[in-house]
């Protein structure tokens, strides 16, 4: 099973990276966000996926799985919603002054 | 009373979240800024005291003793930054006030100042690596907001390139943490320090420690610098004093830590990384130095030198280099932040940040042209001012490891530093009036100029005073040098 979600979580970051690496600013809004989904799977995965039942107390299960690495995507998950959410307005509010939204063309532009 | 080490982040908190309810009453907000300002630095200043006293300060949240709960750990080198960082964050504060403008000032300025200031100290005092992540965000996103707080052309070109590199060094430090919680187990730094080296530390955890490298240089510009000098062009230059004295100091304290803490069972390979790094961000920081007429390039580039330099400090690995690399990096936030707040002094009375636009301007402004000249003699580390100590301690540390050569490359990186300041004090404050017209300084110069000369008088004393400052830097180098003693104050029960 790990070994499939490193696999998942490769093609995910292959695809992240190839979409940062392109022209367009919208594209790379969302190479980040396949990076960052790409990265909360690794986590998941890298704490081990164990058959346990879900952290919660009250059940009368034997084992539970790994009440921490959850914790810390929830953390990441928001973190990376903000940071998102104002890159999408950055890159709108972007267009709209300079009037493009090609990489390239942004950067020619001189002072 | 050990809660006292919450508050360097518990103050600017609160006082950012009271200021979002002002937004119109600039007054206030300047009131309330300021007083939080002063409050934090008496705080930090007792707290230094308190360390060298009894020794190092753990503060476990909620009562939960580690590795189960968060805990802040304040040895001495995270006080003295705290410190530190209070001091020029409040110099640069009340730079702002003149230099700001009332538009940004409306828009929530002192709010994300203080928030970036959460980031700052927390990242200085936490002893938990994922909580570390979190106030490097909080740092970040503030850093994000005060980097575009204003929409200008270059501001908004420069900020999508800021917060693309940021973002995926974060995810690479995700990355790392979700390794090294896979390979040891836990995330707080002193029990990861223990099962780091009773897992013998080779193949993986070499891989993970060059991972953490990778992702604190591109945060400290340690080789991986080129998103800083354009990024640090965009923003006014309250915001770039902000972060040219702080942000890069941040990497910079991560990369310390990590390798001073966590990895420190083989120093040969992680040593060499850094080394190298350090070596090509001092020579190719050089020759951005020299190779600009730009104001703010040249001061951006004077940044990357000196990261590579307390790198250096770092890699060279002695108790002599260690404490050289505390108090350089101690100068170098006071050094920095008056750098730029004389900077940004120049192009408002230039009104131009070009240098073929400038000239003759000793005339006009004396006390800032030799304060520049002095500033100058202090960064390249001339005797009697504050650079020379941290210098000459990791020189002599670094040649005790017997690495000649780099030595020679620290060296003659501070020529470049020598000859790129000094040819903004030729071209800046010599020769003839340029032909354009000049416009007039605004209003406030003279607040500025207390507020600089203040900070150029502590650049004199910690230079004059280098053998008083040394006895609290060589206790926050004990503790880099043997790590033991952070885990034992840490883990004691």
């Amino acid at each position: 099973m790990e070994l499939l979600m490193a696999v998942a979580v490769g093609i995910l970051f292959t695809i992240g990276i190839y979409l940062i690496l392109s022209k367009s600013l919208l594209r790379i809004v969302l190479g980040t966000s396949l990076l960052t989904h790409g990265v909360h799977l690794l986590l998941l995965t890298m704490a081990g996926l164990k058959r346990g039942a879900a952290p919660v107390l009250g059940g009368t299960a034997d084992t539970y799985v790994d009440p921490l690495p959850q914790a810390l995507i929830l953390t990441s998950i928001v973190i990376s919603f903000g940071v998102t959410a104002f890159f999408f307005v950055l890159a709108y509010r972007s267009y709209q002054t300079l009037g493009t939204d090609e990489i390239d063309s942004i950067k020619e532009e001189k002072e | 009373m050990s809660n006292l080490l919450v508050l360097p982040v518990l103050i600017p908190l609160a006082t950012a979240v009271i200021l979002i309810f002002f937004k119109e009453k600039i007054r206030l907000q300047r009131g309330i800024s300021t007083a939080s300002g002063l409050l934090n630095l008496f705080i930090s200043v007792f707290l230094v005291q308190r360390v060298h006293s009894d020794g190092i300060q753990t503060l476990q949240m909620g009562g939960w003793a580690p590795p189960y709960g968060i805990v802040f750990v304040g040895d001495m080198f995270a006080v003295l930054l705290v410190m530190m960082a209070s001091l020029v964050s409040f110099a640069i504060l009340l730079y702002s006030f003149s230099s700001i403008g009332a538009e940004r000032e409306r828009f929530y300025y002192y709010s994300f100042f203080h928030f970036l200031l959460v980031g700052v100290y927390g990242s200085f005092l936490t002893g938990d690596i994922f909580n570390l992540f979190v106030f490097f965000e909080v740092m970040l996103i503030s850093s994000y907001a005060l980097i575009s707080l204003g929409g200008t052309r270059l501001q908004l070109r420069e900020t999508s390139k800021y917060l693309l590199i940021n973002i995926v060094s974060s995810t690479l430090f995700v990355a790392a943490v979700a390794y090294l919680y896979a390979a040891v187990g836990t995330l707080n730094m002193a029990h990861l320090s223990l099962r780091i080296a009773e897992a013998g530390q080779n193949g993986v955890l070499n891989v993970i420690a060059i991972l953490f490298l990778i992702v604190f240089s591109l945060k400290a510009g340690l080789f991986l610098f080129f998103w800083l000098p354009g990024s640090y062009s965009a923003p006014p230059s309250a915001v770039r004093a902000l972060f040219g004295a702080l942000l890069t100091k941040v990497g910079l304290y991560a990369i310390i830590r990590t390798f001073t803490l966590l990895f420190v069972n083989d120093p040969g390979f992680t040593g060499d990384w850094i080394a190298w790094m350090a070596a090509a961000t001092m020579i190719l920081g050089g020759i951005g130095a020299v190779a600009y007429k730009d104001i703010p390039r040249i001061l951006n580039y004077n940044v990357i030198i000196s990261v590579g330099f307390v790198a250096f400090g770092l890699a060279a690995g002695t108790a002599d280099s260690l404490n050289g690399a505390v108090f350089y990096l101690l100068h170098d936030m006071l050094a920095k932040a008056l750098m730029f707040i004389l900077g940004g002094m120049i192009i408002t009375a230039a009104g131009t940040d070009r240098l073929a636009g400038m000239g003759g301007m000793i005339r006009r402004y004396p006390l800032l042209g030799w304060m520049f000249f002095i500033l100058a003699l202090a960064l390249v580390g001339i005797p009697p001012l504050s650079g020379f100590a941290g210098k000459l301690l990791i020189i002599r540390g670094a040649l005790d490891a017997g690495m000649l050569m780099l030595s020679l490359i620290a060296l003659g990186s501070s020529f470049l530093v020598l000859y790129s300041l000094i040819k903004v004090f030729r071209l800046a404050f010599w020769g003839d009036d340029p032909e354009i017209v000049v416009p007039k300084a605004r209003a406030g110069m003279k607040g500025t100029s207390a507020v600089a000369a203040v900070l150029l008088l502590l650049v004199i004393m910690m230079g004059l005073k280098s053998e008083a400052v040394y006895t609290y830097v060589s206790q926050a180098g004990e503790v880099l040098a043997t790590p033991a003693l952070y885990i034992e104050s840490v883990m004691k029960e």
